[in-house]
């Protein structure tokens, strides 16, 4: 670590960076948010009184939102300008995530869709 | 452009030292190995990107066999997740003693973390188990396999993420902090908040959205 708080630095993912004290809230914030997500989480997926089709779709978000609370709090991925190759990295893998499971997810569905003699024979063969 | 202005707006390198090489030479190697590892990480998930999509494409195909509703049991996944979630928390707690070189809580810290990805391992392994005797094996239908190969390969990853920790304990141990130390120190705590990332997919994924009614 530097003693010139002018420049920005370019910056590690996962290395923490401030006083004990700062550094250690940083953590238990991300430790609070994530507890709370998670018991969201587990809340939404065993109550019956949210609308029913709604639920997968809300569990998800609560995923990817504790995703983004342990990139911040835990990996200390920000928007800083000492963080531009980190985030940038990050940015990529995501696209390339949401490309490989989108796109196999829309191509596999339209397969067992169109093709194959019915939606059975489609299922029998998948098993295999 | 001006120097000072090349650094006002953040596009200037090797801030944290003099490389010799002027302002915009090579990151010196403590941030170039956490940068590297970062990309390593980032393709491991991608990996796992494949495996859930092969899951998700697969889930349905059970072959008469049991289904995500009959196998998994949320309390053992609840546990589960607490205990990675804590061991990403006091794996954070082992990099802050670690930057100030306090050997004790060092070593406190990365055992506790130790200890809670052992408790998850151990859960998730009786799971396995319990799966298998009752003739639910990966071999059993294609949804079996790919929650085998998806949920067995994040196990695998903390299988290797607590030789990590024993390795890095008796490093640390015998070695003090040294650079280079410290930088593999660095590069076990990204690996294991990504592990844990993952596992918020998996849980939410494969376990809630599995068993959902």
């Amino acid at each position: 670590m530097t003693d010139d708080r002018n420049e920005p630095i370019d910056f590690a993912p996962g290395a923490p960076h401030g006083d004990v004290m700062s550094e250690t809230l940083s953590y238990i914030i991300g430790l609070g948010f994530a507890l709370v997500l998670t018991a969201i989480s587990f809340w939404v997926a065993s109550t019956s009184s949210l609308w029913g089709p709604g639920v997968a779709v809300g569990l998800v978000v609560l995923a990817i939102a504790q995703m983004g609370v342990h990139l911040v709090f835990f990996l200390h991925i920000t928007t800083g300008p000492d963080n531009t190759n980190n985030v940038l990295a990050l940015a990529f893998g995501v696209l390339i995530v949401f490309l490989v499971m989108i796109g196999t997810i829309w191509i596999m569905s339209n397969l067992a869709a169109n093709m194959g003699p019915s939606a059975e024979m489609m299922n029998l063969q998948m098993q295999h | 452009m001006s120097a000072t202005e090349a650094v006002a707006i953040g596009l200037t390198h090797g801030g944290s030292e003099d490389t010799g090489l002027g302002n915009r030479g090579p990151e010196s190697k403590s941030i170039v190995v956490p940068y590297g590892f970062w990309l390593f990480v980032l393709s491991d998930i991608i990996l796992f990107s494949a495996l859930f999509a092969t899951y998700a494409s697969l889930s349905g195909a059970t072959d008469g066999g049991p289904g995500s509703q009959q196998l998994f049991d949320r309390t053992t996944v609840a546990i589960e997740t607490m205990a990675l979630l804590l061991s990403s928390f006091t794996c954070g707690l082992a990099m802050i003693a670690a930057k100030r070189s306090h050997m004790r809580w060092t070593q406190i810290w990365l055992a506790i973390t130790g200890a809670l990805g052992f408790v998850f391992l151990f859960l998730e392994l009786r799971e396995f188990a319990g799966m298998i005797s009752e003739g639910a094996g990966p071999q059993r239908s294609a949804f079996l396999s790919s929650f085998f190969t998806l949920v067995g390969c994040h196990g695998a990853h903390v299988t290797a993420g607590l030789m990590w920790i024993g390795t890095m304990m008796a490093q640390i141990w015998a070695k003090g902090f040294r650079e280079h130390i410290v930088r593999r120190l660095l590069c076990f705590s990204i690996f294991w908040h990504a592990l844990d990332i993952i596992w918020v997919a998996i849980f939410t994924i494969v376990y809630l959205i599995g068993t959902l009614p």
